[in-house]
């Protein structure tokens, strides 16, 4: 599995070198991304992170609301250039490349950092139409049949719409959608995957389906998630970076108090933070 | 303290007239029925009217044949029907492109900017425009230029009135479409214009359709603004740059004619319009209904 995820490394770096884009990082790591100062106009939402995210690991990002575990995700794939006062000071380097660098097109690096939104969101378009809509957007050349197929089985859909890949998207069940979503941000074969809350909407039983399916997507995929279940976290997360929000300079500015092993931030933190967070105490 | 309801004995739960709140329920929706009922009366009144005086008429010659002249008998209204059809489509041609574009814009590109709300103001004013100052307006800027009354200055008339109602419609369609859709595509790697060709405007072509058609159907029975733009023509097209015959103006002048022929035709040149208008009201509900 490492085979693919080199192969679009080559890929990728190939068609990044003419510009001023390269960078030197750790060779394990898949994104290393160091927030100094991220802003919404002048509210200062994140301060002095610094996330490595391991290459085939799952990386969880858990702490209390309005912390900047989301923003810091949607930094990740440039989501945030959306928002017209977003501003980054720090940078966000991938698989040897800076991304914030002034010649890079945030559209092409979203469709190498694929994304799973909270809320499952297909779009209005047959099951097939929407697996196959990246393949698509790449003018992808090859069996575009034989690869949704394949994005179905590997997000663990394909047995229950094998027989009604023309239905819509929005037909589906909740966790269906999402595993749609999930199907379809996978079928481009994006070495890395952010998942914001990806659970947060369904019930148990499609929550544990989609965990499986991420433990065994990690095999292929970086995973990078945000979660408000701790449970969650310990299940699947290999690496958790735990967030808090500090309100002492009067706004609510989120930064990451310490990152690690998941078992040994839940079992061992090191911060006094971590294990009142995790005691259910919140200050 | 007197007990409003006693728990002693056992509560009578069945419905009186005799209580006021039920008798006044019963009545409020008695007079509901009945004024629903009188909205309907003049709608059903004019088609029974149509079909009465029009329908006796009915028949393949009225869609073949060239409008009587004077004391002819028989005859139809076949230039007419395709001088309106032609006139419609001209005014489609102009009017749907530039009111999608016109709609992204406002919907998508630039919601919040002021030229978007003066844009979106101006196309609310201009859903209310006397329909007969569109036809002033064209003759003066496209009839008296060209030197001639034509189907394109009809066209032309006709696209100024659709126009705000594709706007408004498919402005109103795409801000349907939602926030968490666009997000999808542009995660997936979408530029700005392909969320839009790829994600927005098919998710909300039912809607748009819907209003294009109501657009259509709109302008389909307008004579106003064909009055000083078409006027009339006793003859079949042949180019787009002669006066053009259209349904509603040969009612309009076929059923001030002192000839009882003449009358009857504008009866059922009433009916095939209304007719018209009602299909495409029909296949607005249906296109509108359907979902992917």
């Amino acid at each position: 599995m490492t085979a693919t995820l080199e192969a679009v490394d080559a890929d990728f770096t190939a068609e990044v070198q003419a510009g001023t884009i390269e960078v030197a990082m750790p060779p394990t790591l898949a994104i290393d991304c160091r927030v100094d100062r991220l802003y919404y106009g002048d509210f200062l939402a994140v301060r002095d992170s610094h996330l490595p995210i391991e290459k085939g690991k799952i990386t969880g990002f858990i702490g209390p609301s309005g912390c900047g575990k989301s923003t810091v995700l949607r930094s990740l794939n440039r989501m945030n250039d959306m928002i017209p006062s977003f501003r980054l000071e720090g940078y966000v380097h991938f698989l040897g490349s800076d991304i914030y660098a002034r010649h890079v097109d945030p559209v092409v690096v979203r469709r190498y950092i694929g994304m799973v939104f909270q809320q499952p969101n297909p779009f209005s378009m047959s099951v097939f139409d929407n697996v196959a809509f990246g393949l698509r957007l790449n003018r992808y050349k090859g069996d575009i049949a034989g690869k949704v197929e394949q994005a179905l089985r590997r997000a663990a859909l394909w047995d229950e719409v094998k027989n009604k890949l023309k239905a819509s998207g929005l037909s589906l069940s909740g966790g269906q959608q999402q595993r749609l979503c999930i199907a379809r941000a996978i079928a481009t074969d994006p070495p890395v995957l952010l998942m914001d809350e990806p659970c947060s909407a369904l019930d148990p039983i499609a929550t544990r389906r989609i965990e499986e399916l991420m433990v065994e997507l990690k095999a292929s995929y970086t995973i990078a998630m945000v979660t408000h279940n701790m449970q969650q976290a310990t299940r699947v997360a290999d690496n958790t970076a735990f967030f808090s929000v500090d309100i002492s300079q009067g706004g609510r500015t989120g930064y990451l108090v310490e990152m690690g092993e998941t078992q040994q931030i839940f079992e061992a933190p090191r911060e006094q933070l971590t294990k009142g967070y995790l005691r259910g105490e919140f200050s | 303290m007197t007990d409003l309801v006693s728990s002693e004995s056992r509560p009578d739960l069945r419905r009186s007239l005799a209580d006021g709140r039920s008798l006044r329920s019963s009545l409020l929706t008695l007079g509901a029925w009945a004024v629903a009922l009188l909205a309907a009366v003049p709608l059903f009144s004019v088609l029974y009217m149509l079909v009465v005086k029009g329908g006796a008429r009915l028949s393949t010659a009225l869609f073949t044949e060239l409008p009587p002249a004077g004391f002819e008998m028989g005859g139809g209204f076949g230039n007419a029907i395709l001088g309106t059809v032609v006139m419609v489509a001209i005014a489609s041609v102009l009017s749907i492109p530039l009111g999608i574009l016109a709609a992204t814009y406002l919907a998508d590109l630039g919601p919040e900017r002021r030229l978007a709300s003066a844009a979106r103001f101006l196309a609310k004013v201009l859903t209310g425009f006397p329909s007969i100052l569109a036809g002033v307006f064209i003759y003066a800027a496209v009839v008296l230029l060209m030197g001639s009354y034509s189907a394109i200055a009809g066209g032309i008339g006709l696209a100024v009135l659709m126009l705000p109602t594709v706007i408004l419609t498919a402005e109103e369609s795409m801000k349907m479409v939602p926030r968490r859709m666009k997000d999808a595509a542009i995660g997936m790697g979408c530029t700005r214009s392909q969320v839009i060709w790829k994600v927005v405007l098919p998710t909300g072509l039912p809607g748009i359709l819907t209003g294009v058609i109501l657009a259509v159907a709109r302008v389909a029975g307008e004579s106003a603004p064909l009055l000083f733009t078409a006027l009339f023509s006793s003859y079949w097209m042949e180019t787009l740059h002669e006066p053009t015959a259209s349904l509603s103006i040969l009612i309009f002048n076929f059923s001030s004619m002192p000839f009882d022929n003449q009358i009857e035709l504008a009866w059922a040149a009433s009916l095939v319009l209304v007719l018209i208008v009602l299909v495409f009201n029909l296949l607005s509900r249906l296109i509108g209904r359907a979902k992917v």
